[in-house]
């Protein structure tokens, strides 16, 4: 197995790339934004130019608005489901920010997407190219929505359970955790060893840059057998590249399972709108679901490699908010904390992107907060389903940029891959594993270091 | 702008001075800062004039909607579209100001925010409405209910009043949740067009708005005759409103905020709110989205077929933004255009832009011809319209040169980039 860049063509002009300068409030460097408002999240790269500008737009539109249903008269945007969660990216990606988990009597669950395997086992053995087992009947993903005539597969019962967790000082932050049933089978019983992983639409700010750090930089800091002794063990998950018909790091989805921006499109396109493309050929429906499979297409492919590309183009190029408050004194202890409990171990604060096909994402320092590796995160936090290399307590560990600007944006700060945590306090409290030490640290704070603390990941 | 400033020995002083000097004899095409400074006065006198040009004719719209309302029939219904259609133009063409100033861009969504659901104000024809699934409320229809629940959240919708309305934006977290503003005007006059890619615009009747509760149609009458004055009084106070911010004397506006900004800054925001419109908002997101998707969804003023007319005018802007004129205000006497400050330092790229503002204008204008001889913007992107096609892609191609032109005269005048500054020293 080798390792490579997401994309080593055009990577002549390096002379012509602005020079390297580092600046903890400009967290996507040169690419960042200045906007602050609810529109923080959809903005262009600040450094790209017009005419790319125009490129963004052009899959600004293909990410906004919503397919329909094939056939229909005249428009490139048909071919929905039959399968599907949404009819729009921006139907999950709120604002280009995050979905939710349901709402009390939301009959669909829109924003956030139950995936579904089984284990892997001699008699259900994993393709090399797949990173699960599928459920036999209904595939690796739970869709709630369907086209007339083919019936939804489920309906998602979300409850939650509570619980406690005592902080040093006596005080308790009660903690929530999602109770999910699956209702209305319409296509038979699931299999008896299902499992199931909730996932809630995660930001789409600054991936370009993410996929433009080179993979030997991450490969680098990853510490497998922590050798280091420090109880972190930052894996790499290795998925497997539809384009390059490779293994490759796996760098996007909350256990890393996909490579690249556009491969992540394209399965979103699939999975979560039913949109086919030249990288997932086929709709999204089993064998024995006969009524989506005999259900009328769009044409092939329902997307086209060009808006495809486009709209990858837009998600690579969204601009991440800045940070005006990063010098502020409390912000900045609040910092030093973050490192000194080591929450800095896996949420890596800064990195350098390579040379990359798009001159606004090269060259740049950038401070997304994560390591991109996968770690064991414990049992409370484990959906128990692995994916590729990863296990099932191992997450990715997600970018912290912008997380200061989703309550403004989304108008909530419902954290982790299920929305579970209120607030980012709740979120550092689910930590455990890995984190364990980290979190234990936080929970022994006093007051004034803990607000010092919260008042830095809002700052970011 | 960030300046660094560096502490200089001497010698190194002298020759930094004498450097400045070579390279300002060298390349006597720099503008000089005044020169600068001349350009944005234009600009100022040419935002206060367009925008209250704008304002002149939505309040001929307002009287006109009023007399709808007062008196609804087929005359006075085609008045108010008339006077709809005649407002527009003056609109599109101060869209050219929005993208440089982040005011103007962040004021402009109450007013042309698109596209909008609109089964989140009205009725709809459901064989022939396609929401966002993740749109909590596009089937909300304000107009036929006085309360709306969605989440944890119940509003109280009794009075249809414009503070109720412009709080309604964007409901949700979903930008297709549009409530006022042009389009929701031009919705409720004209209603759905149900003719896809066909001739003809929507037909809604003039019974929607029927005084008498006996005549009316698809119900809710008197609430859809209060939707559409508040709505109509709601885009008069927002215009009314952003005049203040381009008037001179007004102290806190700002025009004077704009005036005091480092002279290349004024330059940039120019240009760059030229260019961008230009590039990304009408050749891709109004010309090239519409191509590829071949779908009257994504025409801009799709109720109303008056996209040509929009898309002409959008353009007629640009032009007058860097020529610094119009064809409206009489001569505008402060300072100089951007063009005319490029015939002094580079003639040549004066001629190069001013043609390729013109050229592009004469491309527009065969839309507008078509539309006008019976065949509009929805029938040119229908799939199969090789004509319909090229002449849209003629158009974008137009702008991509006239964009092109645009960022060759920001580096000719002393511009490196046109992309705000991330330092966060506007």
């Amino acid at each position: 197995m080798r390792f490579r860049y997401p994309y080593i063509a055009i990577l002549v002009a390096a002379s012509a790339t602005a020079p390297v300068f580092a600046d903890p409030s400009l967290p996507g460097g040169a690419t960042t934004t200045q906007f602050q408002d609810a529109n923080a999240f959809s903005q262009p790269a600040s450094n790209l130019d017009l005419e790319a500008r125009m490129n963004f737009s052009i899959g600004n539109s293909f990410f906004r608005n919503p397919w329909i249903a094939a056939p229909a008269t005249a428009t490139a945007r048909d071919g929905l489901g039959p399968l599907f969660n949404t009819n729009s990216c921006q139907g999950c990606h709120i604002k280009d920010g995050r979905g939710h988990p349901p709402l009390p009597g939301q009959a669909q669950a829109v924003s956030t997407l139950i995936r579904l395997s089984i284990p892997e086992t001699v008699s259900t053995p994993r393709a090399a190219s797949d990173g699960v087992v599928a459920e036999p009947t209904y595939g690796d993903q739970l869709q709630d929505f369907s086209v007339a005539g083919v019936e939804p597969e489920a309906r998602i019962q979300w409850d939650y359970e509570y619980s406690n967790f005592e902080m040093w000082n006596g005080s308790v932050v009660e903690l929530r955790k999602p109770i999910i049933e699956l209702t209305h089978l319409a296509y038979g019983p699931m299999h008896p060893d299902l499992m199931i992983s909730p996932r809630v639409a995660p930001a789409m700010i600054g991936l370009g840059l993410l996929e433009a750090i080179p993979s030997e930089d991450i490969l680098a800091n990853a510490d497998p057998e922590d050798a280091n002794q420090d109880g972190i063990s930052g894996r790499p998950n290795t998925v497997w590249d539809g384009i390059d018909r490779e293994l490759v790091l796996g760098r996007f989805g909350w256990k890393a399972s996909k490579p690249t921006v556009e491969q992540q499109s394209a399965a979103a396109f699939f999975g979560d709108v039913g949109i086919t493309s030249t990288l997932s050929p086929s709709e999204s429906c089993m064998p024995a679901q006969t009524s989506c499979v005999e259900a009328p297409d769009g044409g092939y492919p329902e997307i086209s490699d060009e808006l495809l590309g486009l709209v990858s183009f837009y998600s690579r190029h969204l601009a991440v908010p800045a940070r005006p408050d990063a010098a502020e004194p409390d912000v900045v202890a609040g910092e030093q904390i973050f490192t000194e409990v080591g929450c800095a171990g896996c949420h890596k604060p800064n990195w350098q992107t390579g040379l990359v096909d798009s001159p606004a994402l090269s060259n740049q320092t950038i401070y997304p907060y994560t390591d991109l590796l996968l770690h064991d995160m414990g049992e409370g936090l484990a959906d128990n389903r692995p994916d590729f290399d990863a296990t099932g307590q191992e997450w990715r560990t997600p970018p912290l940029w912008g997380l200061g600007s989703y309550q403004v944006v989304n108008g909530h700060t419902q954290f982790l891959h299920d929305g579970r945590a209120r607030n980012a306090l709740e979120a550092i409290l689910w930590h455990d594993g890995e984190a364990a030490a980290a979190k234990n640290e936080v929970a022994q704070l006093s007051e004034d270091k803990l607000n010092s603390l919260l008042l830095f990941l809002d700052s970011l | 702008m960030a300046i660094k400033t560096l502490p200089l020995s001497g010698t190194f002083a002298a020759f930094c001075l004498l450097f400045s000097t070579i390279l300002s004899s060298a390349a006597q095409a720099a503008p000089t800062e005044s020169e600068l400074e001349s350009v944005g006065e234009r600009y100022l006198e040419l935002a206060s004039a367009a925008f209250s040009a704008s304002l002149d004719e939505a309040l001929l719209m307002q009287r006109a909607v009023e007399a709808y309302l007062l008196s609804p029939s087929e005359t006075t219904l085609q008045n108010a579209k008339d006077s709809w259609t005649t407002a527009r133009k003056p609109y599109a063409e101060i869209e050219a100001f929005r993208f440089g100033n982040v005011i103007i861009d962040n004021w402009e969504p109450q007013l042309n925010a698109w596209p909008l659901d609109e089964g989140f104000i009205d009725y709809v024809d459901h064989s022939m409405y396609f929401y966002e699934l993740g749109n909590p409320v596009g089937q909300a229809n304000l107009i036929a209910n006085t309360s709306l629940s969605f989440g944890p959240q119940t509003l109280d919708l009794t009075e249809l009043d414009s503070e109720l309305l412009a709080s309604l934006n964007e409901l949700g977290g979903t930008e297709a949740n549009v409530a006022t503003g042009w389009h929701a005007i031009e919705f409720l006059l004209w209603g759905q067009d149900l003719n896809g890619t066909g001739p003809g615009a929507g037909n809604r009747p003039i019974s929607d708005f029927a005084i008498d509760a006996a005549d009316c149609t698809n119900g809710n009458c008197d609430r859809r005759r209060a939707y559409l004055k508040s709505v109509t009084e709601l885009l008069i106070e927002d215009l009314e409103w952003v005049i203040t911010q381009w008037d001179a004397n007004s102290a806190d506006s700002y025009s004077n905020e704009f005036a005091a900004l480092n002279s290349k800054e004024q330059l940039r925001r120019i240009l760059f709110g030229a260019g961008s419109l230009s590039l990304g908002e009408l050749a891709g997101e109004r010309m090239k989205v519409a191509l590829y998707a071949n779908s009257p969804e994504d025409e801009h003023d799709c109720f109303s077929d008056n996209t040509h007319f929009t898309l002409l005018h959008d353009q007629i802007g640009i032009s007058n933004v860097l020529m610094g004129q119009t064809n409206f205000a009489g001569n505008l006497s402060s300072g100089m255009s951007v063009v005319e400050l490029l015939e002094v330092h580079d003639p040549a790229l004066a001629s190069q832009l001013t043609a390729a503002l013109n050229n592009t204008t004469q491309v527009i204008s065969l839309i507008v011809d078509s539309a006008q001889s019976g065949v509009a913007f929805d029938q040119l992107i229908f799939p199969g319209n090789a004509e319909g096609a090229a002449m849209i892609q003629d158009a974008i191609d137009a702008l991509v040169v006239q964009t092109r032109a645009i960022e060759a005269s920001a580096i000719a005048l002393g511009l490196t980039s046109l992309a705000a500054n991330t330092e966060g020293h506007f």
